[in-house]
């Protein structure tokens, strides 16, 4: 079994028996996919919620609308099926409480809704998510079972 | 990238923000707590944003931080970053109370807050006097949560343009390491080249 690391603005594929985790999510989304039958998973660390914000040459990692059609390009890759994929995402908190309500400060919840958007438009269900807040999270998807742990500091650890 | 080539000077020069912003917080705090403060020289580098937080030990490490944005000529984040226990041991310090053994109670939050205020406004002031620049800080936020999501919201305005972020860590050490921060200065990326304009220093 390996662990692959996703990094910030990045994304990865893996099947059984491996798992996939990215660290230390704040206001940036994990959104992972599963397909069950097949046993393949995959995850996007997800920064900003649209690839217009971008200037030059494009990440696609970064970006909510382009990392989801990116990351079920690589799944089909690897032999799952778009139509079996489900999704599970964690991630987009507010990290710092301010009064101000400008755009940058909302990020988390901007990517939030970014990612549910995307989804929505390759037609694959949210099954669970475990977003928002003022903490931050590392997730880690095991591919043989497709469940989701989401670890924090202070609420502990629950798999979804 | 456009933004970040610049040669040996522009480093130089961005290595003497980072000096003059930390040797007059440094000075703050030797007052606050009345002992001697030794700062290192300070790191300016470019760096991926997975790298970023192993300045303070690794996307997952628990950290205090205070952040706030800096508002002005030169728009950009700033975060105070310490250990768990450095602050709990500056807690100690500065109130002549023994830290709570679990987590920070409400009176130890809000101590290290103000703290992170103190020393980011010296830090801010000193800037601006050096470079006659207007900044002007928000009002400063404080979490202790993993480094990476912390730090990840100061890469926001930079992601925009790329995958890397030109940060300023200046580390200062108090009796030994007893008490380490550390300043990250994150500029936004259309703010060096005012600085380095406004210093005189020629950009390409």
């Amino acid at each position: 079994m390996n662990i692959i690391k996703v990094g910030m603005a990045d994304l990865n594929v893996a099947s059984s028996p491996n798992r996939i985790r990215t660290t230390g999510l704040g206001s940036c989304v994990g959104v992972t996919l599963y397909d069950a039958v097949v046993k393949i998973g995959g995850m996007a660390h997800v920064m900003l919620p649209s690839s217009s914000l971008g200037k030059g040459e494009i990440n696609y990692a970064k970006y909510a609308d382009t990392a989801i059609p990116k990351l079920i390009e690589g799944m089909i890759k690897l032999g799952a099926n778009p139509r079996r994929l489900i999704a599970k995402m964690a991630g987009g908190s507010q990290m710092f409480a301010f009064s101000s309500s400008s755009d940058i400060m909302r990020i988390g919840p901007r990517n939030v809704e970014a990612c549910k958007e995307a989804l929505h438009k390759e037609n694959i269900r949210i099954v669970v998510e475990d977003t928002g807040g003022n903490w931050g999270r590392t997730i880690e998807i095991d591919c043989t079972t497709g469940l989701l742990q989401v670890r924090t500091v202070n609420q502990g650890v629950k798999e979804m | 990238m456009k933004m970040f080539r610049f040669g040996e000077m522009q480093f130089d020069v961005l290595k003497e923000v980072g000096n003059i912003g930390a040797g007059n917080a440094a000075t703050a705090l030797s007052k606050l707590i009345s002992k001697e403060i030794d700062m290192l020289v300070p790191l300016v580098k470019i760096v991926g944003f997975d790298d970023i937080a192993e300045f303070v030990g690794g996307a997952e490490n628990v950290v205090v931080s205070v952040y706030l944005r800096i508002i002005g000529d030169v728009p950009g984040n700033m975060f105070f970053i310490m250990s768990i226990e450095s602050a709990k041991s500056l807690i100690k310090q500065m109130m002549g109370i023994e830290p709570s053994e679990h987590g920070f109670s409400e009176m130890e939050i809000s101590a290290l807050s103000e703290i992170g205020n103190i020393l980011i406004g010296s830090y801010l002031t000193s800037l601006a006097d050096f470079t006659n620049l207007n900044m002007q800080p928000s009002v400063p936020s404080l979490a202790i949560d993993m480094a990476g999501a912390i730090l990840s919201f100061g890469l926001i305005e930079m992601g925009q343009l790329g995958d890397y972020a030109l940060a300023i860590d200046t580390v200062f050490l108090e009796d030994k390491e007893l008490v380490e921060g550390h300043f990250f200065l994150l500029p936004d990326p259309e703010s060096l080249e005012k600085v380095f304009s406004a210093l005189g220093v020629p950009v390409e």
